[in-house]
């Protein structure tokens, strides 16, 4: 595994492959039993890791309730509030994408953690800029802390208390050869948090 | 929060304005196609808001000494589809025709706190001289026969949609590409801006027409030069008709219309050995069957209305970087 997390040296295990298994599995119950009218329910991972999540717990939902929500990526870089403020322009080569129509429906965003808030908040004005969803809810993998908005995860996979300056990395199978989530810990040197 | 390491890269561009292709680097040309695909996205969206508020607040101010109708709107709808306040001057009524100096109706604009100047004119280094004196970024639209930065980037943009779709390859490139330039080469800033680019993305660029429309010391540039079409398209993957001015045949630069038509023409007969799966470019406005059959340019291989869709989403790039820049 050390090989795995070449690099972060002092970076401790906080969720392993086993771990993330069972969450997402939580997740994908504790939200086919909130969610009357599944039907309506649509998931949007917020790229780059909250897409194969979504993945994930959707098909989960498929094996517990026989309906395969469908699932879009949105991008946000275009909604965030520090590209006006001159912090970093991004590539974007990371486009949204879903193609059904949000109007009406449940969207459920996934995101794989949850911090400041404000990715969530570019979110929410990127898919209300698409319709009218019935409502939208959200699901992070794990929650760090630090909000700097008002915004909660309405399904939680896991707290992970944390110092302003530690770097938490989720790692996904389909991107980086393995399932796992670091803490790893700093003292200053403040990362960006978006 | 977490590290999304492939979505944030550093990005480099640091310039203030955007006046030509040849000054700019590789990296940096490949950084504003990079930019684009989230902006075809945002303007071809079904339903809702086809805008992001990327410069909410901004001023841009579209300045045209020119004729123009693709570039002007592509710009103007570019800055709304930004949500940026837009200004569109026509230079035929404005304060230049009672004899203001280009800086003095500038400082004017920019007492009006104008963030992007887009400015198109018919002398070379306009909009360099504009750039240079000024606090606004500057984007030039056209300068003379010098460039057209804009119109490369778009069609280079076009090009590697393209050749990624037939490589099935989303990270495929325009190395080895070849492009063969058809037409007014002299008088022409898209083929200048093009050929700077094109060639700086590392694709092969042959340019063809007449003797009497080819700049002097052309080969300095980088391509192959030839007066003959069908050598020139012999395995091009992308032809690119240019527009033919038809004024310059009052200037005897071409003997005849019928004579540039049967030497010159893009059609399916000069295209025989190529034709399936070329791609036929023009910049607009186009002179049909004159520079470029009818039947080409409404055909299945042409990206005309492609380009000026691209053009949309490069000038929302090419605004956002000048603005957002770290």
């Amino acid at each position: 595994m050390s090989d795995a997390h070449h690099g972060y040296e002092d970076a401790t295990v906080v969720m392993n492959a086993d771990t993330m298994s069972d969450v997402v599995e939580i997740l994908a119950r504790d939200i086919a039993a909130a969610t009357d009218g599944i039907e309506s329910l649509v998931l949007l991972g917020i790229l780059t890791r909250g897409k194969p999540l979504a993945d994930r717990i959707a098909a989960r939902i498929d094996a517990i309730t026989g309906h395969s929500p469908r699932v879009g990526a949105l991008a946000t870089t275009l909604y965030r509030d520090d590209l006006r403020s001159g912090k970093s322009v991004t590539r974007g080569e990371q486009v949204t994408h879903f193609d059904f129509d949000v109007n009406g429906a449940t969207v459920l965003l996934v995101d794989d953690v949850l911090s400041t808030g404000r990715t969530v908040r570019a979110a929410l004005d990127e898919i209300v800029d698409y319709g009218r969803p019935k409502r939208i809810q959200l699901a992070c993998l794990v929650d760090r802390g630090h909000r700097e908005l008002p915004i909660q995860a309405d399904f939680l996979g896991q707290k992970i208390p944390t110092d302003p300056y530690d770097h938490v990395r989720v790692r996904l199978s389909e991107l980086d050869g393995e399932d796992a989530v670091l803490l790893e810990r700093r003292s200053a040197d403040p990362v960006d948090a978006v | 929060m977490a590290v999304k390491d492939s979505t944030v890269q550093q990005a480099a561009w640091t310039r203030k304005d955007l006046i030509g292709i040849e000054e700019l680097s590789r990296e940096e040309i490949e950084l504003v196609l990079d930019t684009a695909p989230q902006f075809v996205e945002v303007h071809q969206r079904q339903s809702g808001v086809k805008k992001v508020p990327l410069l909410q607040g901004r001023l841009v101010v579209n300045w045209f000494f020119e004729a123009s109708t693709r570039t002007r709107t592509s710009f103007e709808l570019a800055a709304k589809r930004l949500t940026a306040d837009t200004l569109s001057m026509n230079a035929s009524v404005s304060s230049v025709k009672k004899g203001e100096s280009l800086h003095d109706t500038l400082a004017n604009i920019e007492a009006m706190h104008s963030d992007i100047v887009v400015i198109r004119h018919s002398y070379a280094g306009a909009a360099r001289m504009l750039a240079e004196r000024h606090s606004s970024a500057v984007i030039n639209a056209g300068d003379g026969y010098h460039e057209h930065p804009t119109q490369a980037l778009l069609d280079a943009f076009t090009i590697r949609n393209h050749i990624r779709r037939q490589k099935d390859d989303p990270n495929a490139g325009l190395d080895g590409v070849k492009v063969a330039i058809i037409g007014d080469i002299a008088h022409s800033r898209v083929a200048r801006s093009n050929i700077w680019c094109l060639t700086k993305l590392g694709a092969h660029v042959t340019i063809c027409g007449p003797r009497t429309l080819m700049p002097m010391d052309v080969e300095r540039m980088g391509v192959n030069v030839t007066t003959d079409l069908h050598e020139a398209v012999r395995d091009a993957d992308v032809v690119y008709a240019l527009r033919i001015q038809l004024e310059r045949q009052q200037k005897c630069l071409f003997p005849s219309l019928r004579e540039y038509i049967r030497l010159y023409r893009v059609d399916k007969e000069s295209l025989e050995h190529v034709l399936p799966n070329v791609l036929i470019m023009h910049p607009g406005p186009i002179n049909r069957d004159i520079e470029l059959a009818t039947e080409l340019a409404d055909g299945p291989q042409s990206t005309v209305l492609e380009q000026v869709s691209n053009g949309v989403a490069i000038r929302m790039a090419v605004m956002h970087l000048l603005l957002n820049k770290s």
